[in-house]
Order: C-alpha cells, then structure tokens, then sequence
C-alpha cells in the first residue's frame, strides 16, 4: 500500500541508473545503514557481535567475492578458503613485517597478493569449464593449505604455527589483537564490508559488470562483441580473490584473533559456495542474504529450544539443528531455485501491488 | 533502390581466396568477393553452403587455412574476434545469441563494449568521468532502442521475450556498436510475414539512415531478391554466382543449385 512508485518519475538517465531508483527503496536502506552504524553498536551484546554480526559480515563480503566470480563471470570455483587463507596470512606477515604501516592498508595489501594468487590459479578457465574448472581450483585450496603449513616464514616460524593478531591502532584506538573491543570491530568490519559491497555494485552495473554477464551467458557472441574471453575472466578471477582475500584478512584479524590454515579448509570453499547458491547467484544482495542464512540459521536453531522451555541434552539439538538446516536449504532451493534474492524481488514485485493485484 | 544503389561506394570489405576446412570437410573453397560500402549484399546458397562458415571467418571466428581478408584495404593480421569487432564489424546470429540473463538495456549496452574505455576502478566508483560514460552510452543506446521500437521492454529480461523481438532485440546489440559493416546471419528465420516485414523495414532504414553496410544470409528469396543490391550465391564451398539480384535469377548454375541437377 505504501510502496508504490507511481509518480516517481525519473527526468535523467542517472536518476534511472541509480541502485535504489524507488524513493521507498531510498528510505528503507538508509533506515538500514542507520540502524547497522548507530543502533547495533549502542544494543547489541557482546555475544551478539561477535558470533553473528562480525561473522555475517565476512562472509558476506567473501560470497560477494565468489558472486562476483561464480554468479557474473560463471565461472565456478572452489578456491574460496585459499584466497581467504593468503588474505589471512599475508596480512600476518605484512603487519608483523612492517608494525607502523596502518592496518587498513595492510588489509589491501593482502588483498592484492590474494588477487595475484587467485590471477594464476584462474589460469586454467581459459581451457576448461564448469564443473572441471571446479576440481582445477581445488587445486588452489589444497596446495595453499599445503604452503601456508610448511612454510615457517608465512607464519615467522613460531612453533605452533598459528597466526595472531597483534594489536594494532587506527584513529589511536585498538581495533585489532586482544584488547579490540567487539562494538570497535563490528564498525571496522561494517565500515570495508559496505565500501567494498558498494564498489561491487558499482563494478556489476557498469561495463565490467556486463561483460562478465556476457562471457557467462553466451561467451561466443561476446567474444565477437569485442570481449576478450581471457582477459574478462582473469579480471574476474583477480577482483573476486581480492574481494576473498581481504574477507579472510577481516576474519584472523577482526573476528578469530588467531588461526591456523584449518580455519580456511575446504568447508569454508563450500560453505561460502553455498551462500551464493542460497542467496542467489548474480547479486550482490543475495551473498548478503545467503550469507545470513548460512550463519544466522544455525544460531536461532541452538537457542530457540531453550526459548520455549524445551531442555534437550546437547548431542541431540546439534543433530536436529544440522538436520534442519539440510531441509531448510532444500526446501528454499525447491521454492525458488534463483536463490533468496529472487524470492525477494518477487515478494516486491507483489507488494508494489498489494492490496490491489490489479 | 535507385538511391541506394547510387551510394555505394568503394571496396569496404575483401575476401580473398578464401579455403577454410574442418578435417577432411571442405566448408569454403577458394572463395572469393568483394563488400562495397553502403550496400545490402545477399549471400545465399542451399544449406550446408558454407554462409555461416563465411560469416565466421569474416568476424575473425574461423580461421581459415588459405586466403586473406582485408578490410578498406588493410589485410588483416590476426584473424582474431576482437580485432574484427575493433574495425567496426558487427554481427547477428542465426540461433539467437542474446544474453538471457541481462535485460534488453544491458544486451544493448553490452554492444557498446568497445566504446567504452574508463578502467575498472573508475567503474568501481560509479562516478565522474566513468558515470559520465555510463550516460553518454546509455544516450546512444535509448537512439538504438528509440529506432527499433523497443522501449517497453528496456527492462525486460530477454529471456521472458519472443522470438520476434528477441530477434530486434539482437540487431539492437549489433547497432548499438555504430558498426561499419553488419553481418545478419538468417535475420528472419522463424517469422511471420509481418515480423519479416518489420525486420526488412529496420535493415532498409539501418543501411539508408547510417550509411551502414550490411551483408546478410537469408533463405527467403522474396525478401533477398527486393532488399538486396548484389546478391553472391555460394555452394558446396564454392562461389558460383555474384550479382545483381536479376542476374543472379537468370543465373543457370543457380537454378540447379537450388533445384538440383543430375550429375550423371
């Protein structure tokens, strides 16, 4: 009832090529950004950050990174966790290297050598497709794993080969190591994961954009377009590392404090996989919303026994929360193929009706 | 016609000698002719001629094992798609090869590709001299669109689109380039009369309005014989006939082309 874009007309083509051309749309996300920048900070606990918001928000920039890739380019890869793993390691090294360098540079910095990584193991798309492509960049997975354990000097050679944060200061506050207080890290993360989200944008509205859809749809009528097959993919595959690397850089420094190559392993390739699938390939607000699917699911399914009184012994909630989870995606996939993302444009297009289908 | 006729000017595109085999399967042989600026050429030929074939070595698709292509004169070096689509040679597909999952703005936005240089961190601005871009094309896109009759469906994703108007949707694409030469590969397979007469009304207006030039393969002789201003007949590879849509009529070796002879 109260959306509707009747008599919101647009004089200019750079008011129709806005991301959010409905003045409804307007209101509502900048409402969002509100409540994400001042609410949350002031509400939210500890708990709260920490397990959901932080963790939401990497990974979301992660599956933004991998939609750039799979969902735009098609080209699907499993590599996820390594970009992440180099993002996550270089930065160690880069910031235990240099100590006066600010953090946030060191966290492009990182993004960058993930980007040269995921430029050379992007490599193979240029002979093969879909699903070997796939197992191609497993490759990448495996041997940085691989590299990132043996090598002592990724990790400074300290004997348990765990990566720390060490404490680092930007504005003179802490935001990283130990001390970092949750809220302070919640608005750093907020803060990369909304610029970069937004340049994404920017980056699948424009040329580069169309010319990743372009190759993903129909790659001989691009190529004939004048789209070079090569150099589109290698730029898709260097952007998306970036986007991981930096994702995994935000998550040894801003969320776990410390990791090892394990917290980068395959499942991780997998799970941000599924977000994008979830969320819905091809946008960038469906990494978001599959994102918080993938993460935010499995939380409300652990507390909302005790909510309503229900005690079960721990053993059994995890099993019945892992069973749910399974049918949940199962279910959304069968409900709308296209992912959360279209599920929501569908809910809008109905609403910019109701209550009059007519 | 006699306008149009009185335009052409000289050699725009030539194709010399041209042999292009798949293993042992001759596609093109020997073939040989010229594309004269502002004219409607006509290639046709019974199927499995080797048109398609043609088309494809022309956009630097196919390489060919003999023969060599030179556009205004210039021999062309590298047989690769990109530098065709650089010289200004624009293309249509026989089975539609539209993005489906982009809108018809994007398809036609994406025809613009090449004239679009701003690197990609100005696109990750969205902003100043990449926005500006980002308008100017998108000016020359809603002319494309505003020419074809399009503009309902700007939004559209192609794929939710009918083969009539995906067709117009796919010359827009090609339009959108500002090509010097445009290749039309079976443009009204699959329509009815009045999509057909809507499709020879764009390329008529296309060839008069922008000067372009535009070499099309089409299977309906009544649509080749009005629109066209040379007609180039191809069979089994070879070149048999070339010129003027009454000549090539008359042409005997046509006729049996087309109705068979027996080769006894």
């Amino acid at each position: 009832m109260f959306y509707r874009e009747a008599g919101q007309f647009k004089t200019s083509y750079a008011a129709d090529q806005t991301v959010f051309p409905i003045v409804q749309d307007r209101w509502g996300v900048a409402a969002m950004v509100a409540i994400a920048f001042v609410g949350v900070p002031l509400v939210a606990s500890e708990y709260m950050l920490q397990a959901v918001l932080i963790p939401f928000l990497i990974f979301a920039l992660a599956a933004i990174g991998l939609n750039l890739l799979t969902g735009y380019c098609g080209q699907v890869s499993l590599g996820t966790g390594g970009f992440m793993m180099v993002g996550g390691y270089m930065t160690y090294k880069l910031t235990t290297t240099f100590p006066d360098v600010n953090i946030l540079i060191v966290f492009v910095f990182a993004g960058l050598c993930a980007a040269l990584v995921g430029f050379v193991f992007g490599l193979p798309s240029l002979r093969i497709k879909g699903f070997y492509l796939a197992v191609a960049t497993l490759a990448a997975q495996f041997f940085l794993g691989w590299t990132f354990n043996k090598v002592g000097w990724f990790y400074n050679y300290n004997p348990s080969g765990t990566i720390t944060a060490p404490p680092r200061e930007l504005f003179g506050i802490t935001i990283t190591g130990p001390t970092a207080s949750a809220e302070v890290r919640y608005l750093v993360v907020l803060c990369i994961v909304a610029v970069f989200a937004m340049m994404a944008k920017n980056l699948v509205r424009g040329r580069v954009g169309r010319s990743w859809m372009a190759i993903r749809d129909m790659d001989i009528a691009a190529e004939i377009i004048g789209i070079q097959p090569i150099r589109t993919k290698l730029m898709a595959f260097t952007i998306s590392s970036f986007y991981c690397g930096v994702a995994g850089a935000m998550m040894v420094f801003l969320w776990l404090g410390s990791a090892e190559t394990e917290a980068f392993d395959i499942n991780q390739s997998f799970l941000v996989l599924f977000m994008v699938i979830i969320g819905g390939l091809g946008s960038i607000l469906g990494s978001f919303l599959g994102a918080a699917f993938v993460i935010i699911t499995p939380i409300i399914l652990t507390n909302a026994p005790p909510m309503f009184g229900i005690d079960l012994p721990i053993d059994l909630q995890k099993h019945i929360e892992i069973m749910l989870f399974g049918s949940l995606i199962v279910f959304f996939l069968i409900v709308e193929p296209h992912g959360l993302a279209r599920l929501w444009q569908i809910a809008k297009e109905k609403l910019r009706l109701w209550p009059f289908p007519y | 016609m006699t306008e149009n006729t009185r335009k052409i000017g000289n050699t725009l595109l030539r194709v010399d000698d041209i042999t292009l085999s798949f293993g042992g399967v001759h596609a093109l042989n020997g073939v040989s002719f010229e594309i004269k600026e502002h004219e409607i050429l006509a290639i046709i030929g019974p199927n499995g001629a080797g048109k398609s074939s043609m088309l494809n070595v022309i956009n630097g698709f196919y390489h060919p094992q003999k023969g060599t292509i030179a556009f205004e004169g210039r021999e062309r070096k590298r047989m690769r798609p990109h530098v065709a689509a650089e010289q200004g040679i624009a293309r249509t597909f026989q089975n539609i090869a539209l993005f489906k999952g982009m809108s018809t703005l994007d398809n036609i936005m994406t025809g613009r590709m090449l004239k679009m240089k701003r690197s990609f961190l100005w696109q990750a601005l969205y902003w100043g001299p990449a926005l500006k871009e980002e308008i100017e094309n998108r000016e020359f896109c809603e002319k494309v669109i505003d020419f074809l009759e399009i503009q309902a469906i700007r939004k559209t994703p192609v794929g939710k689109l009918p083969y009539g108007l995906q067709k117009r949707v796919e010359l827009g694409r090609a339009l959108a380039a500002e090509p010097r030469l445009l290749l039309l590969d079976e443009p009204m397979a699959g329509m009815n009369v009045e999509e057909k007469e809507d499709m020879c009304r764009f390329i008529l207006d296309v060839n008069d309005e922008f000067g372009t030039t535009i070499a099309l393969i089409e299977h309906d002789m009544g649509v080749v014989m009005d629109i066209s201003d040379r007609v180039v007949v191809l069979d089994y590879g070879r070149k048999i006939a070339d010129g003027s849509p009454d000549a090539v009529r008359a042409n005997g070796e046509v006729i049996d082309a087309y109705l068979g002879v027996s080769h006894e």
